[in-house]
């Protein structure tokens, strides 16, 4: 009975070894619903900055006499909308992470998270330059290229962290290929990717995951 | 029919020795203070069971260097992959034979 007992711990032994030396699974639910949180606001004040832009365009021939550029100021406050929400977005997911790790005494910084980063952020830095350069050539494809960038970098991190979050992955980029459809409306498309499906991934992995143990 | 408790491996009794096998079949090459902040062991603690993994061939080591830093890194055989399962699975058995 004891021998039993024996063999069933050293087998949980190994299995919770093999777990937490592949996967980083500190990663919280409410770092996603606080990404999502930002990503609303962002899509907000990029709503208020469009509009404005149209506005002003009644009387553009005007301003371009006299050497303004609306189009460029447009540009540059979306770029600066952008950055903040990342900030917010990377804060929130700092911090809501690293007070589950701190709960759960798991190491914040060991190779799991290292590996799940680096896996995160190469193909996310690629995309990042690619939409930069979109901004200005080819403003319709901007969203379609954060949403497609962005999932195949979640899909390339889950190898390194829970596997639910290779779902996310995949809606968000058919999400974005669906987009390529309506270029239109990629704000749209940016803020259910961004915002909602953020929110509701994270509320679901809270659920999941930390209700229980908090 | 053969007595499972005989292909249970003595070099796993060792939970540490165990728990360096579990974190190298799934990690493909692991260094030393990766190792010691997963395991939560002590340099010496450590060291010496890695040492009886390596005399049994069960893992490999490949000494290197990052920067003017030694950097020790370890890798389990395809002996010790399969010593590995061999002893899964021998308790796989133990386990549903006294149920």
């Amino acid at each position: 009975m004891t021998d039993q007992q024996e063999h069933i711990s050293a087998l949980k032994d190994i299995r919770n070894m093999m777990e937490r030396s592949s996967r980083f699974i500190s990663l919280s639910g409410l770092s996603g619903v606080g990404a999502g949180v930002a990503a609303l606001v962002g899509a907000f004040l990029a709503h208020r900055e469009f509009s404005r832009f149209d506005q002003r365009s009644f009387d553009r021939s005007a301003e371009y006499s006299a050497g303004l550029n609306g189009e460029a100021d447009l540009e540059f406050n979306l770029i600066r909308i952008a950055v903040g929400v990342l900030a917010a977005a990377l804060a929130s997911g700092f911090l809501f992470t690293w007070l589950k790790a701190r709960r759960s005494q798991l190491p914040l910084w060991d190779r799991t998270t290292r590996h799940m980063l680096v896996n995160l952020f190469v193909p996310l830095f690629a995309g990042g330059c690619f939409v930069l350069s979109l901004l200005f050539n080819s403003p319709a494809l901007v969203s379609p290229a954060c949403l497609v960038f962005y999932g195949l970098a979640l899909i390339n991190a889950s190898k390194y962290t829970l596997t639910d979050i290779r779902y996310l992955g995949y809606l968000e980029v058919v999400l974005g290929i669906v987009n390529l459809v309506f270029p239109g409306l990629g704000l749209i498309f940016w803020t259910i990717g961004f915002g909602l499906l953020h929110i509701l991934y994270g509320t679901v992995m809270y659920l999941k995951y930390e209700r229980k143990s908090a | 029919m053969k007595n499972p408790i005989e292909s249970l491996n003595k070099i796993f009794d060792s939970r540490i020795r165990l728990g360096v096998m579990s974190v190298l079949m799934v990690n493909e090459r692991v260094n030393f203070n990766d190792l010691k902040q997963m395991l939560e062991l002590t340099d010496g603690n450590l060291a010496s069971h890695l040492n009886t993994l390596e005399q049994a061939g069960l893992i490999s080591v490949q000494k290197g260097f990052v920067g003017k830093k030694t950097n020790t890194t370890y890798q389990a055989t395809a002996t010790g992959r399969e010593a590995f399962r061999n002893h899964l699975n021998a308790l796989e058995k133990m386990i549903k034979n006294i149920d």
